[in-house]
């Protein structure tokens, strides 16, 4: 998702088609490419991951956040991801996809427009360019894909508030997050013109001479130019790493930091009330995580396979370092530990899945299985703040590890599959030190707009409607004062 | 007549409900039970976070017997509920006043 020229290639295409059709109409009618039709494996293919991610939100996070929390929490959390999920999913299709994926006049470089709000424009005969220059999806199929990314990223933040935040302030916090931080920097990261656009213009730039030739330039700088800031710079991010994972984890941060500790956090027992639900929700978790990655890849294709075998092995090799780092520190490997390490490696190969080879992403596996355990079980106890289900500690901490861990094993000499120059219409040479520098900026970008823009709406919720309960009702548990039901009647 | 109050292991409790069965007694009163002695509690690990669990899960077994046989009921208890580790339990014993059968009225021994 790193090239920006499409929209410009897409005009000077046009205008190179244009210059021949006068010349010569007979052969301009000739080099018109058909108009390129979806394929039925890439859509099935398609639609399947779209629902494996969903599966991955509902039930998947909900029963993982659900089982940490104690008995009077459960039904809060999982509400609380279910209405992420639901209020999303309406955004989405009002202005959120409009917002994340079309062209934003001059403000492009950070957030689109609304030129496809309430979905304007979009028809079962739309169609959504993927990766490869001339194919295809139903563009209402990379609606709903994208959507379900939109929805988990903002359920993945509510659990660093659980158990001690209103739902009234969830569902206010939900909306404006989703609309001020999700949709500029999805724009920001993933929205280019595409390949068509981008090699269509190199082509035109290759074939013009003389004069011609400065006109083709300028026209295939547009293409690139149109594109968010961080696909511009050549981020390599291909599920979702900085988009899904630092995005939510330092908006987890910055929550858990304004609403405050738990009452009774430190002195009191706060011990998960059911790791048999957490272990469901884990592992509901991998297996909707094919979806997100694999299907990341757009199409049914080599690619997608690379993602799928990735988010076999780094997941494993996270697992098993998360518990082994807990035998060798605590003397016992813990389930939660597993499951803890399993998430922390889905979240470190996310952007990585597509550029790393399978071995490279067993020791990026590794690495985030133990840096994420050395984190939530050591750091986050020194700093003394209450991220209660450790959002920051596996999906900020996670995602950066990835992030940058995607900038050194992209390199194909270290099993990576490089960056596709659809400029030059090949895989690029690839520059590690530039990339990993890129990598590093998207990083900030996404760590400060996150996080300031968290803390500003968090700041406007507070004021608007507060975010906590009183102490009394916490005490009592937010299922019976938000929801007035409990989770278990025995 | 005597009360006898017993606090076992759980994984116990049917043994040690077979060998009272054995003596010929009729009927116990079962209660989960949570609480510490010697062996205190142990402590449990959630990510990195350490809780110290100091009440520990128990069951008690209530049961009246005839002042006769009481010795080979705690004989019993003790034999079947023994592992020789910390934390196998207690007995206690208290004397009972009266005792009534509810459906028929009968009275002491033979209510029981």
């Amino acid at each position: 998702m790193t090239f920006g020229p499409l929209r410009r290639i897409a005009v000077l295409a046009a205008a190179a088609s244009l210059i021949a059709l006068i010349a010569d109409p007979a052969l301009a009618q000739e080099a018109k490419p058909p108009a390129p039709t979806p394929n039925k494996g890439d859509t099935a293919w398609m639609m399947t991951a779209t629902a494996l991610v969903l599966l991955m939100t509902v039930p998947g996070l909900a029963l993982f956040y659900g089982g940490l929390v104690r008995t009077k929490n459960m039904l809060s959390m999982l509400m609380q991801v279910f209405f992420a999920e639901c209020i999303v999913v309406i955004l989405w299709v009002l202005y959120g996809y409009s917002l994340a994926f079309s062209e934003g006049g001059s403000f492009n470089s950070f957030v689109g427009g609304f030129s496809k709000a309430f979905l304007a424009g979009i028809t079962t005969d739309t169609n959504a360019e993927t990766f490869s220059d001339g194919v295809v999806i139903p563009e209402l199929v990379y609606v709903c894909f994208q959507m379900t990314f939109a929805a988990i990223t903002c359920a993945l933040v509510v659990g660093s508030m659980a158990e001690r935040m209103k739902f009234s302030a969830i569902a206010l916090f939900v909306p404006l997050w989703a609309t001020f931080v999700y949709f500029p920097i999805a724009h920001m990261v993933w929205y280019w013109a595409g390949p068509a656009a981008t090699v269509a213009a190199s082509k035109a730039l290759a074939a013009a001479a003389g004069d011609a030739k400065a006109a083709a330039q300028t026209a295939l700088d547009a293409v690139t130019a149109n594109a968010g800031l961080a696909y511009q710079w050549g981020a390599l991010d291909f599920a979702g790493g900085t988009v899904v994972h630092i995005n939510a984890g330092i908006a987890g941060l910055m929550g858990a930091l304004i609403v405050g500790k738990r009452v009774g956090f430190g002195r009191e027992a706060m011990a998960p009330h059911s790791l048999t639900m957490t272990m469901i929700g884990a592992a509901l978790l991998w297996v909707g995580w094919f979806g997100f990655n694999a299907g990341s890849a757009l199409e049914a294709n080599g690619t997608a396979a690379l993602a799928m075998i990735n988010t076999f092995v780094a997941t494993a090799a996270a697992a098993l370092a998360w518990m082994l780092g807990e035998r060798m520190t605590k003397g016992k490997p813990s389930l939660l530990g597993g499951a803890s390490g399993a998430v922390a490696g889905l979240v470190a190969i996310t952007p990585a899945s597509g550029y790393s080879g399978p071995m490279g992403a067993i020791v990026l596996g590794i690495v985030a299985g133990f840096v994420c355990m050395f984190f939530c079980s050591t750091i986050k106890n020194k700093m003394g703040y209450d991220d209660a289900l450790d959002v920051f500690g596996v999906h900020c901490i996670g995602g950066i590890l990835g992030a940058i861990g995607t900038g050194i094993l992209a390199a194909p000499w270290l099993g990576g599959t490089g960056a596709f120059d659809y400029t030059a219409g090949k895989i690029g040479d690839y520059d590690m030190m530039a990339q990993l520098i890129t990598q590093a900026k998207t990083v900030a970008l996404t760590l400060v707009w996150s996080g300031v823009g968290s803390a500003v709406i968090f700041a406007i919720v507070k004021a608007l409607v507060g975010l906590r309960p009183g102490t009394d009702q916490e005490r009592e548990g937010l299922d019976l004062v938000d929801h007035g039901e409990r989770a278990y009647n025995y | 007549m005597k009360l006898v109050t017993a606090i076992i292991k759980p994984f116990k409790l049917e043994e040690v409900r077979s060998a009272l069965t054995d003596l010929g007694l009729q009927g116990m009163t079962v209660t989960e039970v949570k609480g510490y002695g010697r062996q205190k509690g142990h402590t449990e690990i959630y990510r990195g976070a350490e809780y110290a669990v100091s009440f520990l899960p128990k069951i008690k077994i209530e049961v009246v017997v005839p002042s006769g046989t009481v010795d080979k009921a705690v004989e019993a208890i003790v034999r079947t509920a023994r592992t020789g580790q910390i934390g196998d339990g207690k007995i206690f014993v208290s004397p009972i006043d009266h005792a009534v059968r509810v459906r028929t009225g009968e009275t002491d021994d033979s209510a029981i």
